[in-house]
C-alpha cells in the first residue's frame, strides 16, 4: 500500500469509485481508495439498480439526467456491459394528496427537459399488462428512466480507476484520521497508514463513524433496506413500477428475474443486515395487489442493504468547517448509485480545477444550522 | 481442462473462474458476484462447495478462503402467495 497520496477517497462503492473515475481520466492520480471489504461490498452491490429523473428538486433532476446521460456511455468507456435498459419508471398515486405532489413535480421535470407524463391509470395497464390500478387516482411515467445492474458499473469503474494508476485496497478499514492544526494529515488503516492532506469520505452507511474519527458529527443514520428476486422470467416487465402509497417498487433485470423492495416506517436506524420474514410478507403482499400475476412466480432470494440517511433525504457535500481537507461526499439514502456518475464528475472538477458548483453550497453540511433544507419528497423506502 | 461446469444454474465453467482470479475477483464473495455461480435456482447448493474448493487450491490451497459466502432466504424458491396471506402483523422469531 502506498505510504503517501495527494488524496484518499474512503469508500470503494459507486461514489469514491465514481470520483477516482473522473479525477484519473482527467489526470490526477495519486489517489488511493480505501474499501473495508470485496468490492459491492455496501450499499451499491445491494441495491436495486433504479436509475431515474423523476425527482422533485431541480438539482437532483439535473444530476439524474447527467447522470444518465453518463450511464449510456459507461459499458463502453469501462468495458464492462452495465446491462443499462430504459424501460421506463411508472408511477402509481393513490390519494389526491400525493396525485397533486406529482402533477407539479411533472411539470417541474418538463420545464427541465424530462419527458414524464401524466397519464391514466388506462394508459399505465397499456404498459404493463394485467396492471391492477383499483384505487389509482394518476400515475407518472417517463420512459428515459431505467434499470442496470450495478455491480458490472461498480467493476468497470475500478478497472479504468487501477488501469490508470489509482490503488484501490480492498479489505482495508480506515481505524483513524490525524488531524492536526484543523488539517488532515493522515489516514491510517488495519494495513498501514497513508499520509494525505485531503481525505473524501464516501463510506455510504459507514460515512458518520469515519466522521468521528476526524472529530465531526454528522447527522446521517443507517438504515437497513430489504430487497428480493424472484426466479427469471422472459421479459414482460417494461417499467420499473412504485406504488408511492407504500414505497413497494419493483422491475425485470436484464436477467429476467422481478427484483424490488419495500419502504418500511417500523424500520429503526441499525447497522443490521439481516433478512427478515416481516418484509418478505409485505412485499409479497405489495406485488401481488399491484401485478397479481406475479403471484406464482418463485422467489429465490432476500438480501439487505443500507440507506445512509440524513435528516431532509438529500446529500451532505463538500468541505466541512472545522477540519481543512475532510470533504463529505455521502447521505445520499436510496439513490446515490443513480447520482453517483454526476456527483463524482463535479466533485472531480472541484478538487482539481477548483470549479465550484451548486451542490456544495444546497448540500453542505452548514444547512442544518442555517436551516436551509429542502427536502426531496421523492424518495422511496 | 475443457469444459467444466462449476455451476449448472449459472453456466458457470472452471475458465470463468479463473479468469475471474486473474482479474484480481480472489475471495469468494467478489468471485461469486463477478462469475454468477450461486446466483441462480440453486441459491450455491450446488455450486458454493466446489468454487470454494476451486479458489482455495488457485490459492494454493489456503482453507481460508473457503468460509461460504453468506446465507440468506429462501431455502427453497416459493411462490409469492405463499407468503403474501402473511400480512403485516406477521413478526421475526
Amino acid at each position: 500500500m502506498r505510504d503517501r497520496a495527494e488524496l484518499v477517497i474512503i469508500g470503494g462503492g459507486i461514489v469514491g469509485l465514481s470520483l477516482a473515475y473522473h479525477l484519473a481520466r482527467m489526470g490526477m492520480t495519486d489517489v488511493v481508495v480505501l474499501e473495508q471489504g470485496y468490492l459491492c461490498f455496501g450499499a451499491s452491490g445491494r441495491n436495486g439498480g433504479g436509475i431515474r429523473q423523476q425527482w422533485s428538486t431541480e438539482v437532483n433532476i439535473r444530476l439524474a439526467q447527467q447522470s444518465v446521460r453518463m450511464f449510456k456511455q459507461l459499458a463502453r468507456e469501462t468495458g464492462h456491459n452495465i446491462w443499462f435498459r430504459q424501460g421506463g419508471y411508472l408511477f402509481l398515486a393513490r390519494d389526491a394528496r400525493i396525485a397533486a405532489e406529482l402533477e407539479k413535480t411533472v411539470k417541474l421535470q418538463n420545464r427541465l427537459g424530462v419527458p414524464t407524463r401524466l397519464i391514466s391509470p388506462a394508459m399505465a395497464r397499456r404498459l404493463v399488462e394485467g396492471l391492477n390500478t383499483e384505487g389509482v387516482e394518476v400515475c407518472s411515467y417517463n420512459s428515459t428512466d431505467g434499470v442496470l445492474f450495478p455491480w458490472p458499473a461498480v467493476w468497470g469503474m475500478a478497472t479504468v480507476v487501477r488501469n490508470l494508476g489509482v490503488e484501490i485496497n480492498t479489505f482495508t478499514r480506515v481505524t483513524g484520521i490525524d488531524v492536526k492544526d484543523n488539517h488532515v494529515v493522515k489516514v491510517v488503516t488495519d494495513r498501514g497508514a497513508v499520509a494525505t492532506h485531503r481525505v473524501v469520505n464516501a463510506a455510504g452507511a459507514w460515512s458518520w463513524q469515519i466522521a468521528r474519527l476526524a472529530g465531526l458529527e454528522l447527522p446521517n443514520k443507517p438504515y437497513r433496506h430489504e430487497i428480493l428476486v424472484t426466479e427469471p422470467l422472459k421479459p414482460f416487465l417494461e417499467p420499473m413500477v412504485s406504488d408511492l402509497s407504500d414505497g413497494t417498487y419493483f422491475s425485470q433485470t436484464m436477467r429476467g428475474e422481478i427484483l424490488g423492495g419495500i419502504a418500511d416506517p417500523q424500520e429503526p436506524s441499525s447497522m443490521e443486515t439481516n433478512s427478515s420474514f416481516r418484509f418478505l410478507a409485505r412485499m409479497c403482499n405489495s406485488m401481488i395487489r399491484i401485478l397479481p400475476r406475479l403471484s406464482r412466480v418463485k422467489i429465490l432470494r432476500q438480501w439487505a442493504g443500507y440507506y445512509d440517511e440524513t435528516p431532509d433525504g438529500q446529500p451532505i457535500l463538500g468541505r466541512v468547517k472545522p477540519v481543512e481537507g475532510f470533504v463529505q461526499l455521502n447521505g445520499f439514502g436510496g439513490h446515490g448509485f443513480m447520482l453517483a456518475p454526476a456527483v463524482g464528475k463535479i466533485a472531480a472538477e472541484w478538487l482539481l480545477r477548483k470549479q465550484d458548483h451548486q451542490i456544495f453550497h444546497t448540500y453542505d453540511l452548514g444547512r442544518f444550522e442555517r436551516g436551509e433544507t429542502r427536502k426531496e419528497n421523492f424518495t422511496i423506502g | 481442462m475443457g469444459r467444466t461446469i462449476v455451476c449448472r444454474c449459472e453456466d458457470v465453467t472452471i475458465e470463468d473462474l479463473k479468469q475471474a482470479f486473474s482479474e484480481g475477483y480472489r475471495d469468494l464473495e467478489s468471485l461469486k458476484r463477478y462469475t454468477g455461480f450461486a446466483t441462480g435456482f440453486c441459491q450455491g447448493k450446488c455450486c458454493l462447495a466446489h468454487a470454494a474448493r476451486f479458489l482455495s487450491a488457485l490459492k494454493g490451497g489456503d482453507d481460508t478462503v473457503a468460509d461460504p459466502t453468506r446465507t440468506r432466504p429462501l431455502l427453497h424458491p416459493t411462490p409469492a402467495s405463499r407468503f403474501a396471506g402473511a400480512a403485516e402483523p406477521m413478526e421475526d422469531e
